[in-house]
């Protein structure tokens, strides 16, 4: 296990009266790719500019490598920052960007010259050397970005939302070159997205946060699969999300039937929250399902069709690559394993109902933050 | 670009009123008075006037330095301020530019004059009165107080124009407060330096009225002597080559500031 380089206690932000950060406690490994995900407003770029020491918290302690540096400006931490946009120096070309840092750290130019022809190459910008900034396209703005930070050799790289600028099909290209990078140098990334997919992809830990508050930290497939609450299982993903109820320990009731389940650990009789994913669903005759239902709408999404079941008035998206019309009949299975239950939490009811399912929820999801 | 024909109305301005003098100058300029013949008398006898345009050169870059070393502080000092702050700082800078520049300058002439308020207050207190008037001094801080304003704004409009996520990153790359500035805030308002110095020393190095009034007949400058030509002397030949060696001293000094404030926006540079 690697050891622990950063840890924020009892972080607290406010901006006028606002509270913006709710107690973030978190602690980050060495070496590791960490992400906080969340939608806008959630807190988490507010908690990496103070991680890179461009805002000073209202209360609680930050630690790098045991020793507080809640005092420590931010051109002393041995961490660099790839911010939003870039912020690329306009009067400077390619190469004097990326020899910024280390020029200010006044090494000779012979190790300028090798660090940046390095950094260069890594990133695959050789032959850009001295172009202006404002001339290159915004993946080569990034990867210059990138390089700036890198070539200082820091500890930690703080990566603020940093491929939201880009076109889809860049963004994934990024999201491998990022992660290859970062097993290469062998540092530790904190990464700062509301990409729910590009999170799942890159990360180590995730970090979930909403409302200034941590919701969730867990590894990419322990968050999908065992979402802590409704709001984590929403936004990691599509699920419906039902209310149920737990008579005992790997069972779990709702729709007036009982289903096996694999969780444990409640009391009694209690509520909860179940999350069934849309792709674990089994669709079956209507004599063999578990539950019976009509489909209302369909939509072919290219790898399967997003299709919207109506089970007593509740509506579920189900994910399937098998073809069931508009109004057809049917039955469902579903394994104890597909079924999580989820304590009751100040979200459940907000999230995982279809009812109302169109196209443009997916469209707002998209959406990049704002500062 | 589409629409060009809406430049029409500035470019039959421009013509009448720029390039069409500007010919009538440079005909004047190499003309005799008296005959009317071509002639290059008038700019070789100029050199008698040279030690004046030196003078009028020398005070406007004194003028002009006094200037931005005022003028940059004040203005990184305003962009810095809450924006309500901002406008309002902004104002109070403008507003001496609203008065007449005659009534500024004769103010300082009723403060300075050897028996104006300063040298009553120093003998009203037993000192000796100083000479505070006629003399190059007073005629710098007469450019320095009618031109600053002329400085401030476009280097507060360069200056608040850079975007904060660039100091950070400067901070981020190891930057203390000193180096952020010396490596990015002021490069990036390389344009504003070069826009205020130029809208600085232009108007103080063809001034008349500032040397008149503050100076003594012993410091006139060129815009004194162009003046004269045309109203006392009435030798508008000359005054009109003087008028066009004063131009293209001026494009060489902007062009040497030009230099000095090299910035890579070429096209942001105002020549």
């Amino acid at each position: 296990m690697a050891n622990e380089l950063i840890r924020l206690e009892n972080l607290v932000m406010e901006f006028g009266g606002n509270r913006v950060l709710d107690s973030i406690n978190l602690s980050i490994k060495d070496k590791t790719f960490m992400t906080l995900l969340g939608p806008s407003g959630c807190g988490k770029t507010t908690t990496l500019r103070i991680i890179g020491g461009f805002q000073v918290p209202t209360s609680g302690q930050i630690f790098f490598d045991g020793v507080s540096i809640n005092e420590v400006p931010a051109y002393k931490r041995q961490i660099n920052t790839v911010f939003q946009n870039y912020a690329l120096f306009p009067h400077l070309d390619v190469y004097d960007n990326i020899a910024f840092g280390l020029r200010i750290s006044g090494l000779s130019e012979k190790e300028i010259d090798s660090r940046v022809g390095h950094m260069l190459e890594s990133v695959s910008l050789k032959g850009f050397e001295n172009r202006k900034v404002p001339s290159l396209s915004g993946g080569q703005q990034q990867r210059v970005a990138i390089a700036r930070a890198l070539v200082n050799h820091p500890k930690v790289l703080l990566l603020d939302e940093p491929l939201g600028a880009l076109d889809l099909r860049l963004r994934q290209d990024m999201q491998n070159e990022l992660k290859r990078i970062q097993q290469e140098v062998g540092i530790t990334f904190v990464y700062v997205t509301h990409d729910q997919e590009e999170a799942l992809a890159m990360s180590d830990t995730i970090v979930v946060m909403d409302s200034g508050k941590i919701q969730q930290i867990g590894t990419p497939e322990g968050i999908y699969n065992e979402p802590a609450n409704a709001f984590v299982a929403d936004f990691i993903g599509e699920s419906n999300i039902l209310d149920g109820i737990m008579p005992a320990d790997y069972r779990v009731r709702f729709f007036g039937q009982e289903f096996k389940c694999v969780d444990h650990g409640f009391e009694p009789n209690e509520l909860v929250d179940v999350v069934i994913r849309p792709e674990d669903i089994d669709i079956v005759a209507p004599e063999q399902g578990n539950l019976c239902g009509t489909v209302t709408s369909l939509t072919f999404k290219g790898v399967h069709y997003d299709t919207i079941v109506d089970f007593k008035g509740f509506k579920w998206l189900i994910q399937t690559t098998e073809f069931h019309p508009v109004g057809s009949y049917i039955g469902i299975q579903l394994d104890p394993d597909n079924i999580h239950v989820m304590k009751k939490s100040e979200y459940s009811g907000l999230y995982g109902d279809y009812s109302s399912y169109s196209e443009e929820y997916e469209e707002l999801d998209e959406m990049p933050e704002e500062e | 670009m589409k629409r060009k024909w809406m430049t029409a109305p500035y470019i039959i301005w421009m013509l009448l009123f720029t390039i069409i003098p500007l010919c009538i100058v440079l005909y004047f300029a190499f003309t005799d008075s008296v005959t009317g013949a071509f002639t290059f008398q008038n700019i070789t006898g100029m050199a008698d006037y040279a030690p004046i345009f030196l003078r009028s050169i020398w005070l406007s870059v004194i003028a002009t330095v006094i200037c931005l070393i005022i003028g940059y502080p004040v203005a990184y000092a305003i962009s810095t301020c809450k924006p309500r702050t901002q406008k309002l700082l902004q104002l109070l800078i403008m507003l001496p530019m609203c008065l007449s520049f005659l009534l500024r300058t004769l103010a300082w002439v009723a403060l300075l004059e050897d028996t104006g308020i300063i040298n009553n207050l120093l003998t009203s207190i037993g000192l000796q009165p100083l000479p505070l008037i006629r003399n190059s001094g007073a005629m710098v801080l007469g450019m320095v107080y009618n031109y600053l304003p002329y400085m401030i704004l476009p280097l507060y409009t360069a200056i608040s124009k850079i975007n904060p996520r660039l100091i950070e990153a400067a901070e981020d790359l190891g930057c203390n407060k000193r180096k952020v500035f010396s490596k990015v805030v002021l490069p990036l308002s390389l344009p504003g330096i070069t826009s205020g110095i130029t809208m600085v020393f232009v108007p103080a190095v063809s001034t008349f009225y500032i040397s008149q009034k503050l100076g003594s007949p012993g410091t006139i400058l060129v815009g004194d002597i162009i003046e004269s030509q045309f109203k006392g002397a009435y030798n508008p030949n000359l005054g009109a080559a003087m008028s066009l060696v004063l131009m293209i001293l001026i494009f060489i000094c902007i062009g040497i500031s030009n230099h000095f404030t090299k910035s890579d926006n070429e096209e942001e540079q105002l020549i």
